[in-house]
């Protein structure tokens, strides 16, 4: 059979296999595993068919438990039936895989393992979520490598059919799910080999139909269940041998022998790790450099971990062997150890086993790195008399001192393998070009390829760092690039703050992109770059690709010049058939853009290396420029001594050695910390005319990231103002003579969005283009505008928020935002909601925040947005689950109600004791408005002086519980995915409960954080993934469900129209006692938008009738009112304008204009439909006996 | 009587032409124009600044926020083919020579010269009949002389006859020093036909926003005279096929633009405004005119009014201006 290389990623080697095996494909999108779904998605739509000559279907569901629940369904029903999850989502397939095992069902999922929130969450991998599945019944095979993934997904989808067990195959998320490798493809033929379409006929005869009834999920007694459950035990039994039958099959097929347990290393080893999934390949590669070294060492990679053959582990273990150390990528609080440990100590003792020493340890949890030098550190530790038992490594544990050592320098990685690392933006594409340079040498040259990929935790300004290894034999290394013979660095900002050069070793070579004319490009690198180049002798190339990029049309995007710079210098190829590979790719990979895109790439790559020139490196270094501190000295202690350290990169140096005893306990974390980290990520910042300006506050109210702010105070505080400090009279006849106005910008926090001069609705009378603010570039203006944004912090007060009028978007501006420079996109739609929100309410507030956008720029480290006013009030912030984040908003409302409820008794109780006017006054209290909020909080203050000088059980219970007297607020946010898909059964009990929570559904109309995928807010005719050829189903009308309800406030808004009616609805939803729901309309990166027309389009959004604005107050039903309340006019402009401005709905015109030509004219006559049941329902007549 | 002329060498049935316009999207009406009695018809341009923009606004849009962030990759599925470029025009050009009889003009606007070379290859190879050059330019770069504009015009024309054979009409703007010298200009460099002129989209100030926007208005009656006075002007002084467009409503209109000297009229806005029925009437109008003025031929009738042979040429020079003013100064205050 023919033998073809590709270069892919690992979650395409897995989904390529399945998509062709399957009928049915159910999926729900999540990080690592989202990937797999989309591509058998995009096969799907493109026609690609399985084996059996028929294209599969690919269903997106509501959760991973419907996904599920489908999958089961369909199996029953006789499909072939697979899916692709993680983590959390696994957690919810356990019910039917329990079910499924138990029905004896073939059945194969690929798992991208990934760590489950405990303390915190993290996308990242371990293999904590496959070990929960230990018990369902289901087989468990591990891939360490892209090829295993491709090769045991076979062997899976094989072993199912003959054995009846379901099979999870999973391998590890993000190190392999998302690392690129040049692999040998399995071609259909070879699929067709494995498959024993005998067997499929069986499974399919066993499938429920009328033809033939059967009834299956019966519900047992006593007398049977149990030997019921035993019936299945023999398919357990041959399991294993049907596992190694297929891999032999396979090895026939092509070549490549796989065994449930493969060992690796001396065949007279005396120590030996044992280890499943990608440790297994850098282990491999260990045990190789020890054994040459003269060590005997071995490594015994377990690919079939359930059904757990002891009889075939013990078989593949060297006699030899007195030293075992089992790896587990997990962790089991409490247990006698972690499941692989428990399962081999388990085999040995069945065996009768007991001259070897076992130890179980901890690696690699979240993705930690496992290197070889920590490999060697296991090895070494094996040799001591005493090995540690329960061990971990690769952290610093200093608590409970469970850390093995190990020696980072350790390197192992051969001279020929070229090892390179980029660092890049996101926005510059870097990683993008990086992929297609992985394709072109895995694909065209005999070398083998790999690539990995290291990303930010912010969604603007973020930081890349590609991670490259090209070598004659296959690569092992599944760890970053520690010893770089090659380094990139594409913005030259990133020198003043990372030493880019840490991980390269001697005689590297460096390429730099600066804007910096040749003959001073040397002397504009800082201190510690010079120094690194000097002391490692660095051969130093600069190009200025911006240069080239902008000449050639390419815009920000360097990519293609740094690619054919690498290529150039770096002599993998000739350069001549390195610039035809490159342009080939690039014509593969846009040429169905447009000849335009591709034109203008082929004119980067002819001028990149003309303009790439070598830097003369001098004998010693001269620079004045030193690194900063991470952090300013004024910083908390914890801000320095752990948030600092995050910040630094490369990560894996710095971060990764932060001690055990550094860390809190249980995931709690000060808020507050993002004004630690000036990332002064802005090209251009926003410049305040005082004269044009009409101090409206608009520009402060659409600022997603709180930097522009404005206060009004007494003109005398102005007399320290630095030199640039502006300020005018303020305007409004609330404002006391002398009494100034100043907006300031924080130059060093802004992303240089834009929306604020978007915003802004003042023009200057002599040149209409400019406004009362606009973009200039930041750097002249840094210095300056961060010494007038400390002063107007830190010198002039915040006003008194009893005397602004907060039902003004003027007045409600002034308000302190207590949510500030988060990492969300630059213009990101969502944050302004959420920073009003903190304005609003923040120092009375507990957030529950469904996983997300919103949790991602709300609670991702290093830093976290959420922060505290001079009092130190502010939102406390938490984050549950995606699927339960309304209950767990509305358990904070429960305890807040019982709580304050207790007080109350325990207050009536001792109202002699505090004083009955203090008590009555606390108790009578209606805390209506923000006057008396602040009075309820002088007397509960006064409360609990007075408590402190009593004593006795109701005294000290009152104490703990007295702050539940002042009012609080509850606000449950999340996105549209939450609220719509996976959480709405949750929202919809939570709604009917009657308790009295908020709700902010920030409605991007697509599951925005893992890459936009279709949710039922997404609105028909707009392309998704999942659906590609645009959604065909109307939006979900979740405000119109809701008001059925009749109880629940429920409003429609988004600021971009109507920034007064967003302020309102706010202000209503959250003195409405009782539960209120506010969808509000939030542009996205996802819509493929101009961020900075962002509102712009909320505006036409309404002015179409697309997103009508509306309130539905249930207190004016209760007057006998219509409760229903039109805040926008009916449509004025057509759909087509406001939807063909964004890729969303465009690209499918430029893809099938004929679809949507029709869907076009479905989602205007819908629109239309919708606004005049809106209309109807806002005219009916809501006299006094209706109302209720 | 017989109606029948020659546009760009193409044997046409009437002097009626449908020009450049929305209309011709659809092959229906393409059909319906054929039907109504227009004698050929000239397709929307194909627009090289808007196949060139549409490209890297994809492109732009696919890759904002892209490999940046772990969770997500990418925002869009991709799809295998987009219908970017020429050939969805082309394809048109295609489909509308099978649906209809009459000969089928394409139209282009390039913005370089490459651009408008192979673009022009590919409306000939698709089976276009003539080619429109709709050379939409705005000299807004004081430093550009009136000089180099014409030069412009003349090496696009050069370049694109150079590289195919269908005959080629340049759509001109009335904006030249010496608009006769440019005509006979093109003429020499082998136009085969003049279209007399293009209208610009011209922009208005909103004065609640402060924008300027651009204000599209159907073309008026009125606006005919500026051609009627060119075309009789460049009647006998060039070679080249002249088509008058702007403000042609009605079958008069064609009758005095083929008085003035025009080969053919084009109509659009009259279209847009009554619908492509209207044709048959305009053409009822000319045929009722000439039939009842006894012309024998359009050849006898085509500029017998221009300014060589119409009885005061001095009208269509500066007294057409004196007269205009003292009317105006009649019903001054």
């Amino acid at each position: 059979m023919s033998k073809r290389v590709t270069t892919i990623q690992g979650t395409e080697a897995a989904a390529s296999v399945a998509h062709r095996l399957s009928e049915v494909i159910s999926i729900y999108p999540i990080t690592p595993s989202s990937d797999m779904g989309e591509v058998a998605d995009a096969w799907s739509a493109a026609g690609r068919k399985n084996i059996w000559g028929t294209v599969p279907h690919v269903v997106e569901m509501q959760s991973e438990g419907g996904a599920a629940g489908a999958l089961h369904g369909a199996q029953q029903a006789g499909a072939l039936t697979t899916t692709f999850t993680a983590s959390q989502g696994l957690l919810l397939m356990i019910p039917d895989m329990y079910k499924i095992a138990g029905e004896l069902t073939p059945f194969v999922m690929h798992v991208s393992a990934r760590a489950l929130a405990t303390h915190a969450l993290s996308i990242f991998g371990d293999h904590s979520d496959v070990m929960t599945t230990r018990a369902t019944g289901f087989a468990m095979l591990a891939s360490a490598s892209i090829q295993e993934i491709h090769d045991l997904a076979l062997i899976a989808h094989a072993a199912t059919l003959e054995s009846r067990v379901p099979f999870m195959h999973f391998f590890d998320g993000f190190r392999s799910s998302h690392e690129i490798q040049k692999i040998e493809e399995l071609d259909d033929d070879t699929l067709r080999a494995m498959i024993d379409d005998d067997l499929v006929w069986s499974f399919r005869a066993n499938r429920m139909t009328p033809d033939k009834p059967v009834l299956r999920g019966t519900a047992q007694n006593p007398d049977v269940f149990f030997q019921s459950r035993e019936a299945g035990n023999t398919h357990y039994q041959k399991c294993p041998g049907i596992v190694q039958k297929a891999m032999d099959r396979f090895a026939e097929l092509t070549g490549r022998q796989y065994r449930l347990f493969d060992y690796v290393g001396a065949p007279d080893a005396d120590r030996v790790v044992v280890i499943m999934a990608s440790g297994a390949e850098t282990a491999q590669e260990t045990v190789e450099a020890l054994n040459q070294d003269g060590e005997k060492v071995g490594v015994l990679k377990v690919r079939l971990y359930r059904p757990f053959s002891a009889e075939h582990f013990v078989a593949a273990l060297p006699d030899t062997v007195k030293q075992i150390a089992v790896l587990d990528r997990t962790k089991e609080p409490g247990a006698a150890g972690e499941p692989l440990y428990m399962d081999v100590v388990e085999a040995l003792a069945t065996k009768g086993i007991t001259d070897k020493y076992i130890t179980g340890g901890r690696y690699g949890l979240g993705s930690k790195e496992l290197n070889p030098g920590m490999l060697k550190g296991v090895f070494d530790e094996l040799r001591k008399d005493r090995p540690k038992k329960h061990f971990t490594v690769g952290i610093v544990d200093d608590v409970t001192h469970t850390s093995v050592e190990w020696d980072l320098d350790y390197n192992i990685e051969k001279d020929d393998v070229t090892r390179a690392v980029f660092y890049g933006l996101g926005a510059d594409g870097t990683v993008g070009a990086n992929k297609n340079s992985i394709k072109i040498i895995g694909e065209e040259t005999p070398n083998y390829a790999q690539g990995y990929f290291v990303y930010d935790s912010r969604k603007s300004g973020s930081m890349t760092v590609s991670h490259l290894r090209f070598g004659p034999r296959p690569i092992h290394s599944t760890y970053l690039v520690n010893h770089a013979n090659f380094v990139a660095c594409h913005q030259a900002v990133f020198l003043e703050r990372i030493n880019v050069l840490e991980k390269a070793v001697e005689g590297a070579t460096f390429l730099l992109n600066t804007h910096v004319p040749a003959e001073e490009v040397w002397d504009s690198m800082p201190l510690h770059i010079q120094e690194e180049i000097i002391r490692k002798k660095i051969k130093f190339y600069a190009v200025d690709a911006y240069k080239v990029a902008r000449e050639t049309g390419m815009g920000q995007r360097i990519n293609t010049v740094m690619q054919t710079c690498f290529f150039a210098i770096s002599g993998i190829l000739p350069r001549d058939e390195a610039i035809g590979k490159i342009k080939e790719t690039i014509y593969k990979t846009y040429g169905k853009r447009g000849e335009e895109i591709v034109k203008r790439n082929y004119a980067a790559v002819d001028q990149a290396v003309d303009n790439m020139i070598e830097v003369t490196v001098p004998q010693s270094a001269t620079s004045t420029v030193e690194r900063p501190p991470a952090v300013p000295a004024e910083a908390p202690d914890f801000v320095k001594n752990v948030t600092a350290k995050m910040l630094e990169r490369p990560a894996d140096l710095v971060a990764d050695h932060i001690p055990v005893s550094l860390m809190p306990l249980d995931g709690t974390y000060p808020t507050g910390t993002t004004k630690w980290e000036k990332r002064s990520i802005a090209l251009e910042i926003p410049v305040w005319d005082p004269d044009t300006c009409i101090q409206c506050n608009k520009c402060v109210m659409v600022c997603p990231h709180a930097v522009i702010r404005s206060k009004v105070y007494d003109a005398d505080l102005l007399e320290n103002a630095p030199p640039t400090f502006k300020s005018t009279k303020a305007r409004g006849r609330e404002f006391a003579e002398g009494t100034v106005f100043t907006m300031q910008v924080s130059p060093e926090d802004c992303t240089g969005c834009g929306l604020c001069v978007q915003a802004c609705p003042a023009k200057n009378k002599a040149e209409a283009k400019l406004k009362a603010i606009n973009l200039s570039p930041q750097p002249p203006l840094r210095a300056s505008e961060r010494e007038n944004w400390e002063f107007f912090l830190n010198q002039i007060p915040n006003p008194d928020r009893r005397e602004l009028k907060v039902n003004t978007v003027k007045g409600a501006q002034f308000l302190e935002p207590l949510f500030e420079f988060s990492g969300a996109c630059a213009g990101c739609g969502e944050t302004p909601y959420v920073k009003l929100v903190s304005q609003l309410f923040g120092d009375r507030m507990l957030v529950a925040n469904a996983t997300g956008c919103s949790s991602i720029y709300g609670g991702n480290l290093p830093t976290t947005p959420w922060t505290t006013n001079a009092d130190g009030r502010g939102p406390t912030w938490s984050n549950s689950l995606f699927e339960d984040n309304a209950e767990f908003g509305m358990g904070m409302r429960l305890t807040l109600d019982k709580h304050t409820e207790y007080a109350r008794e325990l207050l009536t109780q001792l109202r002699d004791e505090v004083g009955a006017e203090l008590a009555d006054a606390i108790l009578t209290s209606n805390q209506k408005d923000e006057a008396e909020i602040f009075n309820q909080r002088d007397r509960v203050a006064a409360l609990k002086e007075k408590l402190d000088g009593l004593d006795g059980p109701a005294v000290r219970q009152l104490r703990t519980v007295a702050d539940a007297l002042v009012k609080k607020s509850v606000w449950i946010m999340g996105g549209d995915g939450w609220a719509y898909d996976i959480g709405y059964g949750g929202l919809d009990h939570v709604l009917a409960s009657g308790r009295n929570v908020n709700v902010l559904v920030m409605d991007t109309e697509v599951y925005s954080n893992t890459g936009g995928q279709m949710s039922k807010a997404t609105p028909l005719g707009a392309v998704a993934k999942f659906a590609a050829g645009g959604k065909p189903m109307i939006k979900k009308d979740l405000a119109r469900m809701v008001m059925v309800y009749g109880n629940v406030y429920v409003a429609q808004v988004a600021m971009g129209a109507n920034d007064a009616q967003t302020l309102r609805a706010l202000l209503e939803a959250e003195s409405y006692d009782g539960p209120s729901l506010i969808i509000a309309y939030s542009h996205c990166i996802a819509h493929g938008i101009n961020m900075q027309q962002g509102l712009e389009q909320q505006k036409m959004a309404v002015d179409t009738g697309y997103w009508p604005l509306f309130r539905f107050n249930p207190e004016l039903a209760a007057k006998g009112k219509n409760p229903l309340q039109l805040d926008s006019r009916a449509p004025k402009a057509a759909f087509e304008d406001y939807a063909y401005k964004e890729t969303r709905y465009n690209m499918l015109v430029k893809a099938k204009p004929e679809v949507a030509a029709r869907l076009l004219q479905q989602a205007e006559a819908n629109i239309k439909l919708r606004w005049s049941i809106y209309q109807h329902l806002a005219e009916m007549s809501y006299n006094g006996d209706s109302a209720q | 009587m017989d109606l029948s002329t020659t546009y760009l060498g193409l044997k046409l049935k009437n002097p009626l032409v449908v020009s450049a316009s929305p209309l011709a999207r659809d092959l229906a009406s393409i059909k319906q124009m054929e039907d109504a009695g227009a004698s050929a018809v000239v397709l929307f341009s194909l627009f090289e600044e808007e196949i060139r923009h549409e490209s890297v606004e994809l492109d732009h849009y696919l890759n904002v926020g892209t490999n940046s962030f772990a969770e997500a990759l990418d925002y869009f599925p991709e799809y295998e083919k987009y219908n970017i470029g020429p050939e969805k025009y082309l394809e048109h050009i295609q489909q509308a020579k099978k649906a209809v009889d009459i000969p089928v003009i394409a139209s282009l606007n390039g913005s370089t010269m490459g651009g408008w070379i192979e673009y022009s290859h590919k409306i000939e190879a698709a089976g276009a009949d003539a080619l429109e050059l709709n050379i939409y330019h705005i000299p807004t770069d004081a430093g550009v002389s009136g000089q180099e504009v014409e030069q412009l015009h003349l090496n696009i024309l050069t370049e694109v006859k150079k590289h195919i054979s269908i005959p080629v009409a340049v759509k001109l703007a009335p904006y030249f020093g010496s608009m006769a010298h440019v005509a006979r200009q093109l003429d020499w460099a082998g136009a085969d036909g003049l279209v007399l002129f293009n209208r610009f989209y011209q922009p208005d100030i909103d004065l609640d926003a402060l924008e300027v926007t651009p204000n599209v208005l159907l073309s008026t009656p009125y606006d005919m005279r500026l051609p009627l006075r060119w075309i009789a002007i460049l009647h006998g002084q060039i070679e080249a096929d002249m088509a008058a467009t702007s403000g042609i409503h009605s079958g008069a209109d064609v009758v005095k633009m083929l008085l003035a000297g025009a080969t053919v009229t084009m109509m659009c806005s009259a279209l847009l405004q009554h619908g492509i029925g209207h044709i048959k009437e305009v053409l009822d109008g000319l045929q009722t005119w000439v039939t009842q003025q006894d012309y024998q031929s359009l050849e006898q009738l085509r500029g017998s009014m221009s300014h060589e042979h119409c009885p005061n040429p001095a009208a269509l020079e500066r007294a057409n201006y004196i007269k205009a003013l003292n009317t105006f100064q009649q019903y001054a205050p």
